[in-house]
Order: C-alpha cells, then sequence, then structure tokens
C-alpha cells in the first residue's frame, strides 16, 4: 500500500529547492522572463542541474542521483509553485523517463536535456500515431506543439519503429506564441535529419507519458496549494465595508472548498507517484485519477486566485496570471481531464453507452 | 515492561499466535472478542491493557482482515458507530484509569452500544448555546433537559452527555461532560420517523435523572473541550474510513452501470466516470489521512473528509436514481421502525439517495464544516460573534 507522506528526505529536499527558487526566480523575474524571447532561464536550469534535481531517478552509475519519481514529484510541487521557467517536467521528467526506459546510457550520462517531441496534448492511455518518418538513419516529418523544444540538446522523436534521438539544433523549431509563457512549445520539422534509434517499439514512449502524467500532478498540486495560499494571504488584509473580504463565507466556503480539494490532489499526487516509483501496475489508474483530479483543482485554484483579488488579479502587474495560464495549460496537457476518464472506463471496466 | 510497539509483521504474528490458541469456530463470539481485546489485537493503536499494542494506527485494517480471513467474529461496527467512532476516543483521550477500564471492553465487544446526547431543539449547530441542566447533589449530578435527533438511543446502553453546569458564564465556559446510562431512572427515549420512514434517531427526556460524579468525564466546566474532541473523532470517524477500491456507494452505481447496459446513456457516462475519481480521490485521501493519524488526536483536517463525503454521497445516490429510470420512482418500504443499524448498501436507490440528505447534517452541517476548515485551517477571520462575552442564561433563545 503506498506511502502518501512526504520522508523527512523528501522534506529536506523541498526546502533546498524552494530556497533555491525563491531566490533565483521570483514571480516578478519569472513575469519578466515572458517578455523576452529567450524561451527558459538557463541560469536557473543550470542552479537546480548542480543541485542534482534534474536526473533524480537515474541511478548512481548512470550519473544520476539514485533517487525515485517520488523526490522527483516533490521537486515538481516547488516548480509548479514557482510556475519556474525551466524544462523540468518535459526534460526531466517525460526526457529521463523516455531514456530509462530505453537504458540509453550514453545520452543518460551526457546530462543533457532530452525532450520527448510528441504534441504537449498528447494523451498517455491512446494508441499514438508518429507523424515522423524513420528511414536510413535519418527523420523527416513534423510536430506540432512540442513543449520545451526550443530548451532541448536533444529531442527524443517517436517513430513508427521506436524513438529516435535527435540534435535539437539539425530540427527546425519554430517557436509558438503559447498560452503560457512559462512553459512555451514550438513546432519542430525535421528535414532528413541524422538520426539515432534509442529504443524499439513504442515501450519507452508510453512509460514516458504515463510518467509525465503522474509527476504533472505533483506540479498541478504545487500550483493548486500557493494559489490557495496567496489568495487567503490576501483576502485577510483587503478590507471593503468595514471586514476583511476574508470574513464573508461566499469566500470562506468556496477558500474551505478549494483546501478540501487540494487535499485531496495531495492525496491522489503522491500515490500516483508512488506508483511510477515502484512500478506497480495500478500506475494507469492511479494516473487517470491524478489527472482528472489535479488539473480540475489547479485551474479552480488559479481562477478562484484571480477573482477573489478582484480587479488587481486581472492586471499583468499580479502573478495570478502566471498561474491561471499554466494552470489551464497543463489541464491540456498530457491528456485533458476527459481523456483521462475515458481511459479509465476501459481501465476499470465502466464502458460507454452502446 | 512496555516494549517498543510492533511494526506490520510483528502484529502478523501476533494475530497468527492468537489465532493458533483461539478457535474462532470452537470459542462463543463473545468469548473470542473478549480475549482479542484482551490481547490488543481489537484497536492496535490504543495502549496495552485497553485492547492495543500501541502499534500505528493505519495496521488496523489489515489485522481486520487477518481476522476476517480467519472467520473469526465481527464486534459489528455497524451497530455501535457512535461508541467506537466518537464515545471510546473521547473517553481515552479524558477518562480516569476506571472509567477506560470499566467502559472501553464492552464498548469494543459491542456487548454495550453508544449514543451521542449532544444536540437539543434549540442547540444543533450552535451546541455550546444547549442548555439541559446538570446540577450537583452531593456525589451526584441531577440532570433535567431535552435533546434530540439522539440516533440509536433506542440501542443505546451508555450516552455520551454534554450538559450546562454553569448558566452564568458565556456559554462554552458552562459545560460539563458525562456518560449517561440509558437504563436510569428519568431517561425517556421517543421515537423521531425522518424522511426515510423509518427511525434511526429519537428524542430523549432527562428528568431528574441521577448520574454519579464518577461518570463525569473531563473537569466541571471542561465539556466545550471534551465536546470538540469527541465531534473531531466524529468526523474522522464518517469521512476517513478505511475502504477499497470502489467501497462505499460508487461501488453500488458501478455495479449497476456494469450489469444493466440497457440503462447506460452518454451523458451519465461521463458522470459516472467523475464521480468514480471523486471517489477514489475521496478515498485516498482517507488513506492519507489515517497514515498523518499515527498517534494522537485527529485536527480540524478532519472536517475535509466529512464534507467530501456528504457531497460525494448525495451526488452518487442522486445519480443512481436517474441511472434507473422508471425503478427509480419505486421505493422500497415506507413502513415506521427502530433499526439497530445504518446500513446504505441494503436497501433500495430511493432509500440511499433519501438517508444521504442526512451526511450533510449530521455530525457537523457541511456549512458548519465549511466555517471550521475557513477559520481552524486556513485562519481566516471568525464570523461576527454577538455571543461571545454574554453569560449563557442572558442569550436570545
Ligand atoms: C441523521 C441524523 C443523525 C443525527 N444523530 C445525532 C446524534 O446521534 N446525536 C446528536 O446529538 N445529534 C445528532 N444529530 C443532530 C445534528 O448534529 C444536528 O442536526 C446538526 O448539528 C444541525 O443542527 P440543527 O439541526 O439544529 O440545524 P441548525 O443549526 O439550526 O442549522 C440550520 C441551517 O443553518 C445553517 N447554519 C447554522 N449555523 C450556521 C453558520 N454559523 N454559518 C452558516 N450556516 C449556518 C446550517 O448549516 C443549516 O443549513 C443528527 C442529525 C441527523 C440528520
Amino acid at each position: 500500500m503506498s506511502d502518501l507522506l512526504y520522508s523527512e528526505i523528501e522534506t529536506d529536499l523541498r526546502a533546498g529547492v524552494r530556497e533555491l527558487l525563491d531566490d533565483k526566480a521570483p514571480w516578478n523575474d519569472v513575469l519578466a522572463g515572458t517578455e523576452r524571447d529567450e524561451p527558459l532561464d538557463a541560469a536557473l536550469w543550470q542552479s537546480l542541474t548542480d543541485m542534482g534535481v534534474t536526473a533524480l531517478p537515474v541511478p548512481e552509475d548512470r550519473g544520476g542521483a539514485g533517487a525515485t519519481w517520488r523526490e522527483t514529484a516533490v521537486v515538481a510541487e516547488e516548480i509548479g509553485r514557482a510556475v519556474a521557467p525551466v524544462p523540468f517536467l518535459t526534460g526531466a521528467v517525460l526526457g529521463v523517463a523516455a531514456l530509462l526506459a530505453a537504458d540509453d546510457r550514453e545520452l543518460l550520462e551526457s546530462g543533457r536535456a532530452a525532450v520527448l517531441a510528441v504534441p504537449f496534448t498528447t494523451d498517455p492511455h491512446a494508441a499514438f500515431t508518429p507523424t515522423v518518418r524513420a528511414g536510413d538513419g535519418t527523420l523527416t516529418g513534423a510536430v506540432t506543439s512540442v513543449a520545451d523544444g526550443s530548451a532541448a540538446d536533444v529531442l527524443l522523436v517517436p517513430a513508427a519503429d521506436g524513438l529516435y534521438a535527435v540534435e535539437a539544433a539539425d530540427a527546425a523549431r519554430a517557436p509558438v506564441v503559447s498560452l503560457d509563457m512559462t512553459r512555451r512549445l514550438c513546432d519542430v520539422t525535421f528535414d532528413g535529419v541524422p538520426a539515432r534509434r534509442v529504443a524499439e517499439g513504442d515501450a519507452a514512449l508510453r512509460t514516458a507519458l504515463l510518467t509525465g502524467a503522474a509527476i504533472l500532478a505533483s506540479e498541478q498540486l504545487g500550483l493548486a496549494e500557493r494559489c490557495l495560499e496567496s489568495t487567503v494571504a490576501y483576502v485577510k488584509t483587503r478590507y471593503q465595508f468595514g471586514r476583511p473580504v476574508g470574513s464573508y463565507q461566499a469566500l470562506k466556503h468556496r477558500l474551505a472548498d478549494l483546501w478540501t480539494s487540494v487535499t485531496q490532489a495531495r492525496a491522489v499526487a503522491r500515490h500516483a507517484a508512488s506508483c511510477a516509483a515502484t512500478g506497480d501496475p495500478d500506475l494507469p489508474v492511479a494516473v487517470a485519477v491524478a489527472q482528472a483530479h489535479c488539473s480540475a483543482v489547479a485551474v479552480r485554484a488559479a481562477e478562484e486566485c484571480v477573482q477573489m483579488h478582484g480587479g488587481i488579479g486581472f492586471t499583468w502587474e499580479h502573478p495570478a496570471h502566471l498561474y491561471l495560464k499554466r494552470a489551464k495549460s497543463a489541464a491540456l496537457a498530457l491528456g485533458a481531464p476527459d481523456r483521462h476518464r475515458a481511459a479509465l472506463a476501459t481501465l476499470v471496466d465502466l464502458p460507454p453507452a452502446p | 515492561m512496555s516494549t517498543a510497539p510492533p511494526d506490520a509483521a510483528a502484529l502478523r504474528r501476533r494475530v497468527e499466535e492468537f489465532l493458533a490458541e483461539h478457535d474462532p469456530a470452537a470459542m462463543e463470539p463473545l468469548e473470542f472478542l473478549r480475549a482479542r481485546f484482551d490481547a490488543g489485537l481489537a484497536w492496535v493503536h490504543y495502549p496495552e491493557g485497553l485492547g492495543g499494542l500501541g502499534a500505528p494506527r493505519h495496521l488496523q485494517p489489515e489485522v481486520d482482515r487477518a481476522f476476517a480471513g480467519a472467520g473469526a467474529p465481527s464486534n459489528q461496527p455497524e451497530r455501535n458507530g457512535i461508541g467506537l467512532g466518537m464515545a471510546a476516543p473521547t473517553i481515552l483521550a479524558f477518562g480516569t484509569e476506571e472509567q477506560k477500564r470499566r467502559f472501553l471492553r464492552p464498548l469494543w465487544t459491542g456487548e454495550e452500544v453508544w449514543c451521542q446526547l449532544f444536540s437539543e431543539p434549540g442547540a444543533g449547530s450552535d451546541l455550546a448555546a444547549l442548555g439541559t441542566r446538570a446540577v450537583r447533589d452531593g456525589d451526584h449530578w441531577i440532570v433535567n433537559g431535552q435533546k434530540v435527533w439522539t440516533s440509536m438511543a433506542h440501542e443505546a446502553r451508555w450516552a455520551i452527555l454534554v450538559t450546562r453546569t454553569d448558566p452564568d458564564v458565556p456559554k462554552h465556559r458552562g459545560m460539563t461532560y458525562f456518560v449517561c446510562d440509558m437504563t436510569a431512572p428519568g431517561v425517556e427515549v421517543r421515537p423521531l420517523r425522518q424522511i426515510t420512514g423509518e427511525a434511526e434517531f429519537n428524542e430523549v427526556f432527562l428528568t431528574d435523572v441521577r448520574v454519579p460524579d464518577e461518570h463525569r468525564l473531563g473537569e466541571v466546566g471542561q465539556g466545550w473541550r471534551v465536546s470538540t474532541a469527541t465531534l473531531m473523532n466524529e468526523r474522522v470517524a464518517i469521512g476517513g474510513q478505511a475502504v477499497p477500491r470502489e467501497g462505499g456507494m460508487i461501488g453500488v452505481v458501478a455495479e449497476l452501470w456494469r450489469e444493466r447496459p440497457e440503462l447506460r446513456t452518454p451523458g451519465l457516462h461521463d458522470e459516472v466516470l467523475r464521480l468514480w475519481v471523486e471517489a477514489e480521490a475521496a478515498r485516498l485521501t482517507g488513506r492519507r489521512l489515517r497514515q498523518q493519524l499515527t498517534a494522537g488526536q485527529p485536527g480540524p483536517e478532519g472536517s475535509a473528509a466529512k464534507l467530501a463525503f456528504a457531497d460525494l454521497n448525495q451526488r452518487i445516490s442522486g445519480l443512481e436514481l436517474e441511472l434507473l429510470g422508471e425503478e427509480g420512482l419505486r421505493y422500497d418500504d415506507w413502513t415506521m421502525r427502530r433499526p439497530a443499524e445504518v446500513d446504505f448498501t441494503r436497501r433500495s436507490p430511493g432509500y440511499r439517495y433519501l438517508r444521504a440528505k442526512g451526511n450533510s447534517i449530521e455530525g457537523g452541517t457541511s456549512e458548519i464544516l465549511r466555517n471550521i476548515i475557513a477559520e481552524r485551517v486556513l485562519g481566516l477571520p471568525g464570523e461576527i460573534r454577538v455571543d461571545k462575552d454574554v453569560p449563557w442564561k442572558d442569550l436570545p433563545k
């Protein structure tokens, strides 16, 4: 039975990552970054790499920290809290998961950011239809809406007969103006780009997508928690009609409900991370539940954050919109909630109407 | 001579050893249950000598499963929810050694069922407004007043009772908590019929009931503190139960969905899946809550489990009727009865729909639970209080 609490090591890890993010990625810096052309905060990514948190589940003899997806999930919570513009979910989770499944020593040991070249909305439960063709050691085709594609050193590209690695610089990457400017997309074109097959079949892709969706739930949890905290803090200090607005039941009760949902999000996200860590056969169900639940909670938390801040929450100069944009994009990412519910219909035998 | 509390493996061994010495098939159920209590395998997180071994609370389900698997008799927790979920932890926290020894064993074995004499006609959500008076008379207290909505009072041997002992101080300060003998002269129990047709709950009239001072739980005037502990336990007991996946109401609907394809519609399919996800989220949250509760008393966090449970039960039972269509228009039985237990799964869908409406009222209404979470967990400002510093006797009633 999965342990849903945080270990002492995880709590220490969280404290270290939070300190770093508070220092290097305060929200006003993150906001300023959205107006720049550089898609990510390279210095911050380097600091996280130096800390060893970008290769947590990689065994020590492959150059990693020899930890598990549980610890990775704790870092993801912190990344979500900070809406940090680094390729953590894409590079340190999806990419690493694919390379671990492929057991690609070379790329794992290189420590370079490997990003999966799939549309960010890809449903981890459904069959994947590649849009790129492999032949003669090269790839040709196009993939749209690749998250953090511009931040990648290496792209991991699914083709019909397996997963290929290409140098990101060899592909044409067209930046996309993205709803979430803290995790930007790009459209990628491969025009006979040299490629090396790292895994046969689609098992590595499947594992990576499921693991990614599991850990995304923790990112969503962190974001939801941050929204709740900052909203609670605000309504305690904002006075209208001679009282803090947080003394009105219309707001108190919604915040209580949100807290309840966030508490549930923590349980389902921990369960999903735990299943990913131990290779539990319950992983697909745990992921479907965690994504269906946490996506909705993160979006609601961000929406309430905007609403309960009133006009200030609607301004560019307030961080609420960073959370809202991340939350809504994350909800669509790796299977929107309805996809995960549809997957459950099969997984737990609740078939659709004839 | 107590040693480190046993872990999962040690507990498994103890259960095996116990079963080797006590054959459930050969023993009287009550004798078996008493022996299980005395071996510390009743509620393993309780102290040694009081039915437990001081083990982590989350190991209990495994122990229960091992006993059930061996065909051991059950203590029928469904008949004594208030005793097990509320009276016992309160007695453990506030009782004297003598009270713990006297009450906990027959409570756990099911020999003695308990009820809760808290709510009154004038004091529901505002429990601290209660007016049932207890007046000291030597080493006894004389109790007069009326309680209401008292579930299972007709089955109960004992009650947890909260009274007013000092009307001259503000309401929270003048209360005292007792254990009340339901067979004592002056205790009168009358059924109250509820929307389901039957009467789980009752009115209880207390007329010159003599309660010995040794049945007081906690200090004189400390009744609010003791009551709060009871209520926190109640909320965890209601929402934080260990259930398997699809345990509870969602399992009923999931089975119906599987067995009756002709009832399925696309709209209801999405609704079934949504509720399945929410039920699973609530279940995992209950598990996490129990893992956190390895020691000590539950805090206000437990209110969230109860809040979510009530909402889910109501929506799932509502969905079940819609799914059933024409059958949903029928009810099983409106006969006025006084059941010995509440069981959602054995009655009809209409019963479930109606009974679930009580879930957001009993044990603290959902509005009150939201207030508690907002104020005690999130630290939001309290409601404007007009009654705080007013002596109880001067409050508008
Ligand atoms: C099935 C069932 C079993 C029960 N069993 C027992 C039992 O065994 N023992 C026992 O002692 N009691 C029992 N109760 C009683 C239960 O605890 C009370 O009914 C409950 O506390 C509400 O009190 P009330 O009925 O007086 O409603 P009221 O307190 O009058 O509430 C009326 C409405 O006002 C709302 N309200 C009240 N105060 C506030 C506030 N501050 N902010 C916002 N909204 C507010 C409530 O949420 C509710 O919607 C049972 C009730 C039910 C339905």
